[in-house]
């Protein structure tokens, strides 16, 4: 166990880990998100109710929750960088941050494209949509922090405290659907009793929220690896790494 | 399949132009957040392994 939370720490071993599941994740991401988008574009029925529109909803729903599991890693990241000052952790809530940013987006542009046909309204300031702006404006608070300060270790320690005290959000999002009035529609999805929603439109659903996380690791991997090469650029076992 | 034809599938019953324009969107962010990070560690590498290159011609001058 401590051997594997040691490694974890280890810049090499991380750059190595990153250079060996990228080739075979980069492929098994691309297929998944294609297969899952041709699955819910084409061969899922129609909703009774919201007609095709509905099929939106196979990137709106994965990109929300990746980017709620992306603000965890985040938030996790900049807790273990506060406490135990470790430079991969600092590095990897850094490279967190734009993806859940824009995975944020993701979610709040095809919410307002979905909304036009459905709410009839590009943009409802409805609860758990402004707790999702909120969400976004976090991600974009912390890459806007870390540039703010000279001093990049007091930068990485104001992004962690930023982002351990926005994890309040996180809470608001889940429960806004319960605790407001809210055009937008509780969770269909259920872990205990039964969903409110068809085997035929779930599974490419599910199929949508693994790709989706796939993609959140095959970026984040991505990142770490671009951070790591212009953190270390001038240590012997990147220089030795690369050119050989 | 949903469609009878590529024509339906296109209109989606008029709600085509919202679903693939959400589609679209979200295609461009990935493949942006996949290409740039891809790019800027590629462009580094180079500039590591340039610099090694030119060390070792120094070097072997000097020596």
């Amino acid at each position: 166990m401590w051997r594997i939370i040691h490694q974890f720490g280890s810049p090499p071993w991380v750059y190595r880990f990153c250079d060996r599941v990228i080739p075979w994740l980069l492929p098994l991401t691309a297929v998944a998100l294609i297969v899952g988008s041709a699955w819910g574009l084409l061969f899922a029925p129609t909703d009774y109710k919201q007609g095709d529109s509905y099929r939106i909803i196979y990137i709106h729903v994965p990109a929300a929750v990746v980017s709620l599991a992306g603000y965890y890693i985040m938030a996790f990241a900049g807790l273990v960088s506060l406490v135990w000052r470790i430079k991969l952790a600092d590095l990897a809530m850094r490279a967190a941050a734009p993806i859940g940013a824009a995975f944020t987006a993701v979610a709040l542009i095809t919410g307002a494209i979905w909304g036009k046909p459905t709410w009839g309204a590009w943009w409802v300031w409805d609860a758990r949509v402004t707790s999702m702006l909120i969400l976004f404006f976090l991600y974009v608070g912390v890459i806007a922090l870390f540039e703010a300060y000279d001093n990049k270790t007091i930068a990485a320690r104001a992004c962690a405290i930023l982002s351990l005290v926005g994890t309040v959000n996180i809470p608001i999002i889940y429960k806004s659907v319960d605790w407001w009035y809210s055009l937008h529609q509780p969770a269909s999805i259920k872990f205990t009793g039964s969903s409110a929603i068809d085997a035929s439109m779930l599974y490419p659903l599910l199929g949508m929220i693994v790709a989706f996380y796939a993609l959140f690791a095959l970026l984040m991997m991505l990142n770490l690896k671009q951070s790591l090469t212009s953190e270390y650029a001038q240590s012997n076992w990147l220089i030795k790494r690369i050119t050989t | 399949m949903q469609f009878d034809s590529f024509a339906a599938a296109v209109t989606m019953g008029g709600h085509g132009g919202f679903v693939w324009a959400a589609y679209a969107i979200t295609s461009v962010v990935i493949l942006v957040m996949i290409v740039r990070p891809v790019l800027s560690t590629r462009s580094m590498q180079d500039t590591i392994q340039r610099e090694f290159e030119r060390k070792q011609a120094h070097e072997k001058d000097a020596s």
